[in-house]
């Protein structure tokens, strides 16, 4: 008797699992790098080629590496929101500029405004690749001790900076 | 004033949809004969008007109409006549609708070829068929209608995906909706059966020929997809278990079992509430599909533009159709009681051991669609689960299969005796293994898997000549050889030529597999390329223009031993209003082998990269499906189901009495 | 001689003309046969829907000139994966690895098998002669007449 109730048992748990799908993003790619250190790199910045910068150099800070490029629509949208993060003071903005060309770049941002303390420049994105970077814009909070604890895949937007990325970054700066 | 018309007829048509639920289904229970007579007229009234909305949205693109917004997102001036008409089912809400026509003309011929069977049981089917159609014609209507208006409207349209504008593409969504739809018919007697509590050998008989034909369009359509992404994507592949194709093959894959499945219900009584509960899971797939594809639930190449709240009315509907009938399941099927009984090695048995075959196929499929949604959904991270999965899994999956092929229709219903089974079958046999053994070496070099999908494939057609030879030999002994082989039912035939159709498409898959072979040169204007014993000689690319597309078209001369063959035509094509690049291969179709030529980039003023490839025997993939679909039509055209269809309704009701 | 100078200008000049075999486009085919093979197996993150091999997005281009380097450097494949599943997770692969997560999905497939056959066989096996309500003697008459006289 029982037997005949198994289909719809079955296709139950497929309702609720569809149903849970329609929430999900199924061309998201979580990074695996979450939890583990930020992969080396020593790049030339993007205003002054003769200088380099690496993620050494933030040993001991709470930052973020905001992934951008002068191609990238959606790098418009989030744009503002990086302005006003960078003016808060809250947390310190780097920038990647990934595979773009150097003039552009610089007129880029002298065009929308440099939230960037320093902007390195990643010609052939080789370190985006190291970064797990598939979609421009990312951007990455990385710790005291280097190690990455979040990555945002797609535009920031004021939510996401009040409701996960800042109150990360107070616990990040108290440890 | 004509999209307008449209929106008003499918208004018109959702009142009749639910008149004819409400009558078909309420009039069966009560019994009121009045009730159940006017399902006919107001289901044919329903199709009129599904008709003429279809009419309509067809009239909006002839007309380059680009105030409607459908029209305008998936058409354009420039657009050929017979793409202007294809766009119709171009985009989602136009092929929603050509969903709801396909149901609709269906359900028509359900009204026409119904006259035999008890009213209230085509009442009920009727009924069910209202249902689905009303939550169709819901959702279009409130999430999808084609006929909303775009102001300001824009002096052109956005053109058809030029991937579309293609005659196979033009046919894949009706021959695929013409499948997914035929199976409600399946479902809807299911349905009616569970209703009305009589689950008898009759329904199985009145069921299979519907689901034969549904069966034939879904394998034609998915062929047509198939063959399409060979010529088209460039690349020279033919199924990417995408998780939209495996959409479409789930419900083919269960609607293979259920045919079967419905010739032992048929012939023995046995297994019902089995075959009913597999009626259903074939149409609960096709349903499926259809919110898969225009959910976003899934990445596809195939995705409609995905919107969350279409997502949730198909969910809802899938819910509400589905879950309904596995109640009715739940309640009704204990009682229907089991049938005859057979042997371990009987027919049935090997029957059914297809049916667990591709049931465990189609729930593999499944399996691999939809893991990495369960995997994200239980935060149990992400993967991908691609062709090396699917291939891994399903090949072994099959090759049972492709035994019993060979075995099945031999044995005895209710008991078989092996002994016997392999006496006939020596010959078979030998003839499949030295088809393994020997026909390797004709193709160049001997390797085991080809070996096991010549042997299968040769198997199945050895063993299909055994069944012919020994029907004609018991067939009136002593008559001529012609009427002999007339006296032999179509649908055996339909049988024979179906399954070796699966031997022509095994081994189409299983050559071009093992030896197809390609290369990626840098060819200049006369320089040459030698592959699979052809030579290609490249001439240069010259300018050309199309209805709506530049394009840059290749010449390649092909040679054999000297003697020309063929000159083939690859382009590289841009559609102006999109802008978008499309790669034109160039194919020289063959019997056994297809010689396929695309355009890669050119890499100087006069160099161009060119992908030479050779496909032995892959047209026999397609080939073998053609010949399935033709096989089922046989079978579902037989005379046993047209002679039926003239004796009296009254003669059936009896029958089912006593069953 | 005066003649081979003008002999010598005609070679010179007929040679760009002359058809060859051509070239292969890859500056490496058999490498490249290694990379495209793995590339294959591995899922564009761009356009999600093509394999890395198939894919024209400037990152699968990126990502096959990565596989390119480190075949190129000795690696093996095993290595060329873990590169790109530590940077992109599993992901990127289009044959699942073989984890506690998907032990599920690698053995589903034949514990369906193995449940249908199951089901079969017990449902089979249910089926006592004794339910269609024959006496053994009749049986018995039956099982006689059969033997005596089997046709087809």
């Amino acid at each position: 008797m029982t037997r005949f109730a198994i289909p719809i048992a079955i296709f139950v748990v497929l309702l609720v699992l569809l149903g849970v799908g329609l929430k999900l993003d199924p061309r998201e790619v979580p990074s695996p790098l979450i939890g583990k250190p930020a992969p080396h790199f020593d790049l030339p910045e993007l205003r002054e080629a003769s200088k380099t910068f690496s993620e050494r150099d933030m040993r001991g800070k709470v930052w973020v590496l905001n992934v951008w490029a002068s191609w990238c629509v959606s790098c418009r949208e989030e744009h503002p929101v990086l302005l006003d993060l960078a003016a808060s003071g809250a947390v310190p903005i780097y920038g990647l500029n990934y595979k773009d060309r150097r003039e552009d770049g610089l007129a880029w941002l002298k065009g929308m405004g440099d939230p960037y303390k320093v902007s390195i420049f990643d010609f052939d994105g080789r370190v985006g690749i190291d970064y797990g970077v598939y979609g421009v814009p990312e951007t990455y909070l990385i710790d005291k001790a280097g190690v990455i604890r979040y990555k945002r895949i797609g535009p920031l937007t004021p939510e996401i900076v009040k409701e996960t990325l800042l109150p990360l970054v107070r616990e990040l700066d108290r440890a | 004033m004509i999209p307008e018309l449209g929106q008003l007829a499918l208004a018109l048509a959702l009142c009749l949809a639910i008149a004819q639920t409400l009558l078909g289904i309420a009039g069966a229970a009560r019994g009121q004969a009045v009730w159940m007579a006017a399902t006919r007229p107001v289901a044919r009234g329903q199709f009129v008007f599904v008709a003429i909305a279809f009419l309509c949205l067809t009239a909006s693109f002839v007309n380059n109409d680009f105030t409607v917004a459908y029209v305008a997102s998936n058409s354009n001036s420039a657009l050929p006549l017979h793409y202007r008409i294809a766009g119709v089912w171009g985009g989602h809400e136009g092929s929603m609708l050509l969903w709801v026509l396909m149901l609709s003309v269906w359900t028509f011929g359900v009204t026409l070829f119904s006259r035999h069977l008890p009213l209230e049981m085509v009442a009920r089917v009727l009924g069910v068929m209202g249902l689905v159609s009303l939550g169709f014609l819901l959702f279009i209507l409130f999430t999808s209608n084609p006929f909303l208006r775009v102001f300001p409207s824009p002096a052109d349209g956005r053109d058809l995906n030029p991937l579309l504008q293609d005659p196979g593409m033009v046919m894949h969504p009706p021959m695929l909706y013409m499948g997914y739809v035929g199976f409600s018919i399946a479902f809807s007697f299911a349905v009616a059966a569970l209703l009305s509590g009589r689950l008898d050998a009759a329904w199985a008989r009145w069921s299979r020929p519907w689901t034969t034909a549904a069966w034939c369009f879904l394998t034609i359509g998915i062929a047509l997809g198939s063959g399409w992404a060979y010529y088209e994507l460039g690349w020279g592949g033919w199924w990417f278990w995408d998780p939209v194709e495996n959409a479409s093959f789930m419900p083919w894959l269960t609607g293979t079992a259920l045919i079967h499945s419905l010739a032992v219900t048929e012939k023995r009584g046995a297994f019902r509430s089995w075959t009913v509960l597999l009626a259903i899971v074939v149409f609960a797939l096709s349903l499926l599909g259809t919110f898969l594809v225009r959910s976003g639930v899934l990445t596809s190449v195939h995705a409609f533009a995905t919107d969350p709240t279409r997502g949730i009315f198909i969910l809802a509907l899938l819910a509400l159709v589905i879950g309904g009938s596995l109640l009715l399941y739940v309640w009704r099927a204990p009682k229907v009681g089991l049938g005859g009984g057979f042997e371990p090695l009987s027919r049935e048995s090997m029957l059914l051991a297809n049916n667990v075959i591709f049931a465990s196929a189609a729930g593999s499929v499944l399996l691999g669609t939809l893991y990495p949604l369960a995997l994200d959904a239980s935060g149990l991270g992400k993967i991908s689960v691609g062709p090396p999965y699917f291939e891994t899994v399903f090949v072994p999956l099959m090759a049972p299969a492709l035994f019993l092929m060979g075995v099945g229709p031999l044995a005895r219903w209710k008991k078989a005796s092996l002994p016997d089974l392999a006496s006939r079958l020596r010959w078979a046999a030998a003839a499949a293994v030295l088809a393994a053994l020997a026909l390797p070496f004709a193709m160049g070099r001997w390797g085991a898997l080809v070996a096991l999908g010549l042997l299968l494939a040769a198997w199945v057609a050895a063993s299909g000549f055994v069944q012919l030879y020994e029907k004609v030999r018991n067939a009136a002994s002593g008559a001529s050889a012609w009427t002999r082989l007339s006296s032999v039912p179509r649908a055996t035939y339909g049988m024979l030529l179906a399954h070796f159709g699966v031997a022509v498409f095994v081994v189409g898959v299983t050559l071009v597999k093992a030896y197809e072979s390609e290369k990626d040169v840098r060819m200049e204007p006369g320089d040459t390329v030698e592959v699979g014993g052809y030579t290609f000689r490249f001439d240069g690319v010259r300018d050309v223009t199309g209805p709506n597309y530049v394009a840059g078209r290749g010449h390649i001369a092909v040679t054999r031993n000297g003697s020309f063959v063929t000159t083939l035509y690859p382009e590289k094509r841009i559609y102006r209003v999109q802008n978008q690049p499309m790669t034109e291969a160039a194919i020289d179709t063959g019997l056994t082998r297809d010689l396929y030529v695309s355009l890669g980039d050119s890499v100087s003023n006069t160099a161009w990269v060119v992908r030479v490839h050779h496909k032995p025997f892959v047209d026999w993939i397609w080939g073998g499906c053609l010949l399935m679909a033709l096989g089922g039509a046989l079978a579902a055209s037989d005379r046993r189901y047209r002679l039926a269809a003239r004796r009296p309704r009254e003669q059936y009701a009896a029958a089912a009495e006593m069953t | 001689m005066p003649r081979a100078p003008a002999l010598l200008l005609l070679a010179a000049l007929a040679a760009p003309l002359a058809a060859k075999e051509a070239a292969p486009a890859a500056a490496d085919p058999v490498l490249e046969q290694r990379v495209m093979k793995l590339a294959e197996e591995l899922r564009c993150l761009v356009c999600q829907n093509q394999t890395l091999a198939e894919s024209n997005a400037p990152l699968a281009e990126d990502l096959r000139n990565q596989l390119r380097e480190r075949m190129r450097e000795g690696k093996t494949d095993r290595e060329v994966v873990d590169f790109l599943v530590e940077r992109y997770g599993d992901f990127v692969l289009y044959r699942p690895p073989l984890k506690a997560t998907t032990v599920l999905l690698w053995f589903g497939p034949l514990l369906l098998l193995a449940i249908g056959f199951a089901v079969l066989l017990r449902r089979v096996r249910r089926r006592a002669p004794e339910e269609t309500g024959v006496s053994d003697a009749d049986r018995k008459r039956a099982a006689e007449l059969l033997a005596s006289g089997e046709r087809r």
